[in-house]
């Protein structure tokens, strides 16, 4: 249903003028009062997204539902976790055992930390696949990024609570990386943790940013997202820009109205995620030690060591970047490096077009080696530190590192189709 | 009442104007800046996590020869070895086979710098952590123990690192570099203390 205006007719936008100040009744009486109508109309009925969406954008509206579901059992674990070096373990046991309904409300959350990196993953990888990250949509991709690097720091500290053996153990190897800085590092790593040793202070800070700061950061930058979205207006999985093909209405050409187009599409995708998310929920909540780790189920113990250190299954590439190097202090650099380099992915992409649909055989070369090169460097940052996996984890690295620092090369050199006038788009 | 006339465009002072502005970012910067102290201090060591870090005693007269105490220091475990005159014997002759024998990479005080890496011959002080991934290396202090010509040290049982009995490493160990030595002292023959030495307090 298009937006309507007082006289029936649809409306041209911008419809500031459905305050309809003459109307009577409770909708009347809000709108006067507070532009809902207006927000619907610029943000919903009136947004207008290119009509050409296919599969891989599902995925920033399941990644908002996974916020929800964060938020929601997050909040509903706090009213019985117990944050403190000597009840944390037993008051997540507490939820487990004796809580009706807490394995669930727990499950769900661990579930969702996992489920919001494969749909973070997947909506990023979108947009390496149609440039979505160039020009208008820079800033965009920068928050984005942000809101990725909240994420890394939000899965960080809350894999830190449950106060398991891991737990400590991930938490000590991961600050003891700010201790490879020169100089400030040691007394950084004092700082942070509150005490000579990962203990109750340590906990405790990761609680309060857990449940407080970062979620408000998360939101914060999650509506900056979308106004940025707003202002650039979509991409599209051909690359161009439908803001430059204007109908007589002033609406893309090639546009439809995100309400009820697109919220229509993304409930069939909220419906599929829910079905999956249930299955590892109630079935295989730790899905073979990938979602949950069988070392968190016993306590923190300073004084044992796990057999070997991993990390969850989305820190691993990076994780597996930092052992590949025999010094310490570049591996933290490199591993640092392959984060922040997504930030300059605007910037160092020189193509002409910015779809993988017109780019070359070089672009698309260089897309799949960098997959796969996640994919083993994930794989390979679960397994332990040596011989042949060290030797792989360096290989790949290389690769890695080579589809940023190569890019401003290959995408100049690279062949490139020519780009057709209007969006490809076959009617079903 | 005074009036209040509005003044032309032309009659402002822009460059008044700008400097008014930036003088109130700049003093409101330098409010911000002192007001961010006590939330960042918050974060460091409590009175308490510095009270139960303070430095740890040990009576080293009751530690039989070749025997190792274990005390704990800021939640790790220090490693007190009493050697013998065999056990000193045996640190030296291997250096080929070590990364660091002159610990010019690893982490330790000046006064444990050397050779048998300690302030007496004696009395062998490391932190057990392992400089691998930090687990806890068990002791091996026997000669021949692990293989013919093992001179006795420690043997890390997650990934195998191994070290003699100054905490050097030997070669073929993941770890890269030998044990970490803590500050200590001796205040008096008998007593040995964790954590502080002449420079003051670790």
């Amino acid at each position: 249903m298009a937006v309507k205006t007082a006289s029936g007719a649809p409306a041209a936008l911008p419809a500031g003028a459905t305050a309809q100040p003459g109307k009577k009744g409770f909708w009347a009486w809000l709108n006067r009062r507070m532009p809902l109508d207006e927000f619907i109309a610029s943000q919903l009925t009136g947004y207008y997204a290119p009509k050409n969406f296919n599969i891989w954008y599902f995925f920033g509206s399941l990644a908002l539902l996974v916020l929800v579901v964060q938020l929601l059992s997050g909040i509903y674990l706090t009213m019985f976790y117990k944050v403190g070096e000597g009840s944390s373990f037993d008051s997540v046991e507490y939820i487990m055992r004796e809580v009706d309904y807490g394995w669930l409300i727990r499950y769900l959350h661990s579930t969702g930390a996992s489920a919001f990196f494969i749909v973070v993953y997947l909506h990023m990888y979108r947009a390496l696949l149609y440039g979505s990250y160039r020009a208008p949509r820079e800033l965009l991709w920068l928050i984005g990024m942000l809101i990725y690097f909240a994420l890394m720091a939000e899965a960080f500290m809350g894999y830190v609570l449950p106060w398991g053996n891991m737990s400590f153990w991930g938490a000590q190897v991961i600050v003891n990386l700010f201790g490879t800085i020169p100089g400030i590092g040691p007394g950084l790593v004092e700082w942070i943790r509150g005490d000579y040793a990962i203990a109750d202070a340590t906990v405790n800070r990761f609680f309060a940013m857990h449940v407080a700061l970062l979620p408000l950061a998360l939101l914060l930058l999650v509506l900056l997202h979308l106004v940025a979205l707003r202002q650039a207006g979509s991409n599209n999985p051909d690359g161009i820009e439908i803001k430059e093909k204007l109908g007589p209405d002033g609406h893309p050409l090639d546009g439809i109205p995100f309400h009820p187009y697109y919220t229509v599409k993304d409930v069939v995708g909220v419906g599929v995620f829910g079905v999956l998310f249930a299955i590892v929920v109630f079935f295989v909540p730790t899905l073979g030690g990938l979602f949950l780790e069988s070392p968190n189920f016993e306590p923190a113990n300073p004084l044992s060591t796990p057999e070997h250190i991993a990390p969850a299954w989305y820190f691993t590439p990076y994780y597996a970047i930092l052992r590949a190097v025999p010094d310490q202090r570049l591996g933290a650099l490199l591993l640092v490096l392959a984060v922040a380099l997504f930030l300059f992915l605007p910037w160092l992409d020189r193509s002409p077009v910015k779809s993988m649909r017109y780019k070359g055989w070089m672009s698309r070369t260089a897309l799949a080696l960098f997959t796969v090169a996640v994919l083993v460097l994930g794989y390979l940052g679960l397994q332990p530190a040596q011989g042949l996996y060290v030797m792989l984890a360096r290989l790949f690295a290389v690769i890695y590192f080579a589809y940023f620092l190569l890019m401003p090369i290959y995408t100049k050199l690279d062949p490139v189709k020519p780009l057709p006038e209007r969006l490809t788009y076959h009617a079903h | 009442m005074a009036d209040h006339a509005v003044v032309a465009d032309e009659e402002v002072d822009l460059s008044r104007r700008k400097f008014l502005t930036g003088a109130t970012i700049a003093t409101g910067a330098v409010g911000v800046a002192f007001a961010a102290v006590p939330f960042i201090e918050s974060w460091s060591p409590s009175e308490r996590a510095r009270a139960q870090g303070a430095p740890v005693e040990l009576d080293i007269s009751k530690i039989d020869p070749g025997q190792m105490a274990v005390p704990v220091w800021r939640k790790t475990p220090i490693y007190v070895v009493r050697r013998t005159p065999d056990m000193i014997a045996h640190v030296t002759g291997h250096d080929s086979e070590l990364k660091d024998p002159k610990s010019e990479d690893s982490d330790q005080p000046e006064y444990a710098k050397n050779t048998l890496r300690s302030r007496s011959e004696e009395y062998l002080v490391l932190i057990g952590v392992c400089t691998h991934l930090g687990c806890l290396p068990k002791q091996r202090f026997a000669a021949g123990e692990l293989y013919p010509n093992w001179p006795g040290g420690f043997f890390c049982p997650c990934h195998g690192s191994r070290f003699d009995l100054a905490g050097r490493v030997f070669d073929g160990s993941p770890a890269s570099t030998n044990l970490r030595v803590p500050r200590y002292s001796y205040p008096n023959p008998r007593t040995l203390l964790i954590g502080e030495d002449e420079k003051g307090v670790a």
